[in-house]
């Protein structure tokens, strides 16, 4: 045989033996994704496509033009969130790479802690700050200043939104930003290129799939917040995963409420793969 | 890593000790009425019901079920729920029995009227005598076949007197300009349907649409002066002064008068919803016997007064109204005189239909 | 830089921990309020230690929350090296998209689809009760998959492919491999993932409430204390479990730099 096919048999059985490997690390993975999260959206399909007493029915799909403007806005508070998690947490992610390995794992520690609380008592925490006679108020009061209303707005919704998913976006960032070699920056440094070059074409291109997993982990849920947005933004904001909510509790409107969610999720998905087309032709990135 | 991991198991540890002191659990024998004894020691009762909506031990109270488990040897398992629609869809959907549930008056017409209750012979329980007649034969039990009373409530208005100028005695307070930025709401469409149905002298539970389409144009014209929306968050808002004035349940206005003795509260002239939490077995449940015992021992004066004391809403048990140790005793807001006694309305379970019409006419409330 | 990078940590630090400040102060209220603050007091304390349901629910949270983060790691960590490794575009695109969808659906939406599910088989296999531990063990690592997998897969993307195969081709197995080559190059993303598993599970309320049955875990707990108010012994529980971990934290971190400078100290002592 000549190299080139004794080659090609050992690249064979490689991809083979590859092939294999994948399979058999995916098989629970795969099952659980079936049993667990495969047949749960069939549940919930099922639900969308029928009324109360189990017909099948359309009816659910026309009543969707109601909930329109809610979930435009979901997508646009989830969006807003996202870019200013993002433009948040990278520096962030950056500068605690910088640290001592032990004061990397402590802070990474310090990120996700704030999150272990309970999610109700952080958002009346954050009420009691910024209410009209809350704690920044009062400061301000103190310190002969005018009051300014931060809660029921937008924008406490967007802060409440960027708190809670925070985290989300710092972990996959850091854990991408540490394993970039310093040796690279040094190469480029030396072949002249300057902080901001640097950062465009060295560090950004190697970031991205941190960038990608973070945008995703925090878009994605945040386009079904609940809870938060009715806390903190008063009368000025309705998110649909408020409004899901309520129709899912309530065994009379379920129906509705899963028709809801499911074309919440496909809308969801368009957006991803979306995302996976431009970063696909950005970086080459497949997620 | 390793040591991240080892934290962790230690954190988990340190937190699994348990707890040390003890909580009331003992009952004075002899002022129990009824009979108690331990045949059923060693079987298991599964209570579900609101969260904190038993005298559960806090601050030296008597601990209910510890002292229901201590005389009867009875093992209770106790779970909590936030809402009567919750508490329906855990039940129907079948994942779950339960012994004993304490849902509200149209949940409990609608679980009788789905055949989902065991029928109960109250009249044989020897503390039905206790509870109030006018309690008895409500609308959604008629014949007392399915239920006790555990307690009653009454929606009211409460209003900061700091920030409101005079008196109010009507609903319309909610829609005054004056205190456009200041004025809370229910963030639910029963509830805050309610107040523009009333305000409107409709039924609470018409099935007309244009009534429902009237209130919600009315709820529209509230929508600019409203500071927000609010559930449980009210407390806060109220006894912190960030709202002038809210609807809310008249047991709670007086737990946050204790820390806001500037708030006040009125039940406004146009009427008022009132509810009555009870005490039902549903179909499935597994422990017949106890669970009867159970309704039997929350009947109890001793133990209703404990609960009427930590719950702060009104008892419909005549032993605990009565009762010279009683914190609310005469309280005129929980037990209003008969001349002073608002115009109440009940909730009714209502049909699929209506739920949806309204339920859509609030989301357009919503985004107004 | 330098400063500016400590300064900007220092504001975004301050920002995240303001308001569990704020939790603390009131846990140290005297009054039931946790808006007015009227006095300071233990009072919350010592009903937090008499409360056995607190305590075992808080019990009840770190064991599901300890367990279903190892399950979900494990599995994610190994399904993330086999997406890695699929080859058919297609079939990579929908088990990523697949594995998001716990993700994307509104929390009441996965809680209600898998119970009832879980009460589907239950009914099948005749159980009275088909909720407990084992479904919302199942329901947590079901939510909690997805952040694993997404905190793995950048790693994995920037590791060279060529060294698990070089060391394949070096005669270990590919058991060894994983082992000695894949995983010590994407641990940080393990730990970040594990990380996100635990703190989704250690405060998720809604799917956990339809998928518990009668395990009540402290965010059960928490939420349906709203039709009332939730009480600052809530707010004592947090408090004890903030403390607890950030001086476990500070401990790690002091012994961490002790070792460091002692290690620095023997490397020193080795070069004279």
């Amino acid at each position: 045989m000549t190299d080139a096919k004794l080659r090609g048999v050992r690249e064979r059985k490689n991809r083979t033996r590859k092939k294999g490997v994948s399979l058999l690390l995916n098989f629970p993975y795969l099952i659980w994704l079936c049993l667990f999260v495969i047949v749960p959206v069939f549940i919930v399909a099922a639900y969308a496509f029928t009324d109360a007493s189990g017909a099948l029915t359309l009816e659910n799909f026309r009543k969707l033009g109601v909930y329109r403007d809610n979930i435009i806005d979901s997508f646009i508070y989830a969006l807003i969130a996202t870019a200013v998690t993002l433009v948040l947490a990278y520096p962030f992610a950056y500068f605690m790479t910088k640290r001592s390995q032990a004061t990397q794992r402590v802070m990474m520690m310090l990120v996700m802690l704030p999150m272990w609380m309970n999610l109700l008592i952080l958002t009346y925490s954050i009420m009691n700050i910024m209410e009209t006679n809350g704690i920044i108020n009062n400061l301000l009061a103190a310190m002969g200043l005018g009051k300014i209303q931060m809660i029921n707005t937008p924008g406490a919704v967007v802060f409440g939104m960027v708190y809670n998913y925070f985290p989300y976006m710092v972990l996959p960032l850091y854990s991408v930003l540490s394993k970039i070699d310093p040796a690279l920056l040094e190469a480029a440094a030396d072949l002249g290129s300057g902080g901001l070059s640097r950062f465009r074409r060295v560090i950004l291109p190697l970031s991205m799939p941190g960038v990608i997993s973070g945008i995703t982990m925090v878009f994605v849920p945040s386009v079904s917040t609940f809870y938060i947005s009715q806390k903190l933004g008063g009368t000025s904001v309705n998110m649909i995963g408020d409004v899901i909510e309520s129709l899912v509790n309530r065994v009379s409107t379920r129906n509705l409420g899963a028709m809801l969610s499911l074309v919440l999720m496909v809308v969801i998905l368009i957006c991803i793969m979306i995302m996976n087309r431009f970063s696909d032709e950005e970086g080459g990135i497949m997620l | 890593m390793k040591k991240i991991i080892a934290s962790f198991l230690l954190f988990v540890l340190l937190f699994s000790v348990g707890s040390c002191g003890e909580r009331n659990d003992t009952v004075d024998a002899s002022l129990l009425r009824g009979e108690y004894n331990k045949d059923l020691a060693g079987t298991t009762l599964k209570v579900y019901n609101w969260g904190e909506y038993i005298s559960d031990g806090a601050e030296d109270s008597l601990d209910v079920n510890a002292a229901f488990e201590k005389l009867t040897g009875i093992k209770v398992e106790y779970s909590t729920y936030d809402d009567n629609e919750t508490m329906y869809s855990d039940l129907v959907s079948g994942a779950n029995y339960y012994d004993i549930i304490i849902p509200s008056d149209y949940m409990i017409e609608r679980l009788i009227r789905e055949d989902r209750l065991e029928t109960v012979d109250v009249e044989s329980l020897s503390n039905y005598q206790y509870i109030d007649d006018q309690y008895k034969n409500l609308y959604f039990d008629p014949d007392n076949a399915y239920s006790v009373p555990y307690n009653v409530g009454m929606v009211g208005l409460i209003y900061n007197t700091t920030m409101v100028e005079g008196t109010i005695d009507s609903w319309e307070a909610l829609w005054d300009e004056k205190y456009s930025g200041d004025i809370l709401t229910f963030n639910n469409p029963r509830d805050a349907f309610a107040l523009a149905q009333l305000i409107l002298g409709q039924d609470l539970n018409t099935t007309n649409p244009a009534d429902w389409d009237a209130a919600a144009a009315l709820l529209k014209e509230q929508s600019p002066v409203l500071q927000a929306r609010v559930m449980d968050e009210v407390f806060n808002k109220m006894e912190g002064g960030n709202a002038a004035m809210a609807p809310y349940y008249a047991g709670d206005y007086l737990l946050m008068k204790d820390n806001n003795p500037d708030l006040a509260f009125v039940y406004p002239k146009e009427g008022v919803n009132i509810f009555c939490d009870s005490v039902c077995v549903p179909k499935g449940c597994q422990n017949y016997d106890a669970a009867v015992l159970y309704m039997n021992f929350l009947m109890e004066p001793e133990i209703a007064l404990a609960n009427a004391e930590a719950l702060c809403y009104a008892s419909p048990n005549t032993e605990v109204v009565s009762h010279d140790d009683y914190t609310y005793k005469d309280n005129e807001i929980l037990y209003p005189s008969e001349e002073d006694m608002p115009k109440v309305q009940w909730f009714h379970d209502m049909d699929a239909e209506t739920v949806e019409y309204y339920e859509t006419l609030w989301v357009d409330v919503l985004n107004s | 830089m330098k400063t500016f990078g400590k300064i900007y940590m220092g504001i975004i630090f301050a920002v995240m921990y303001l308001p569990l400040l704020v939790m603390v102060l009131f846990s140290f209220n005297e009054s039931n309020s946790t808006a007015k603050f009227t006095g300071f007091s233990l009072h919350w304390y010592e009903e937090m230690l008499r409360d056995s349901a607190a305590m075992d629910a808080l019990k009840n949270t770190l064991i599901l929350a300890v367990v279903s983060t190892i399950i979900a790691t494990v599995l994610g960590t190994l399904a993330a090296v086999g997406i890695f490794g699929m080859r058919n575009k297609w079939f990579k695109t929908g088990v990523l998209s697949v594995s998001n969808v716990p993700m994307m659906n509104p929390d009441i939406v996965t809680g209600v689809s898998l119970m009832l599910l879980f009460a589907f088989v239950g009914r099948m296999l005749g159980a009275v009760e088909s909720l407990g531990f084992a479904t919302i063990l199942i329901a947590h690592v079901t939510f909690s998959l997805p952040y694993v997998v997404l905190n793995v897969l950048p790693k994995l993307m920037q590791t060279d492919p060529h060294l698990a195969e070089a060391a394949q081709d070096l005669g270990s197995t590919p058991v060894q491999a994983f082992f000695r080559v894949v995983l010590p190059s994407i641990s940080s993303g393990v730990v970040s993932g594990a990380l996100m598993a635990f703190t989704l599970s250690i405060d998720d309320f809604v799917i956990s409430h339809y998928t518990s049955g009668s395990f009540t875990t402290l965010p059960l707990l928490i939420y349906t204390m709203t039709k009332k108010r939730v009480t600052p012994e809530m707010y004592a529980v947090c408090s004890c479990i903030f403390i607890s971990v950030l001086v476990l934290l500070l401990i790690m971190n002091l012994s961490q730099v002790r070792q460091a400078k002692k290690a620095a100290q023997v490397s020193v002592l080795g070069k004279k």
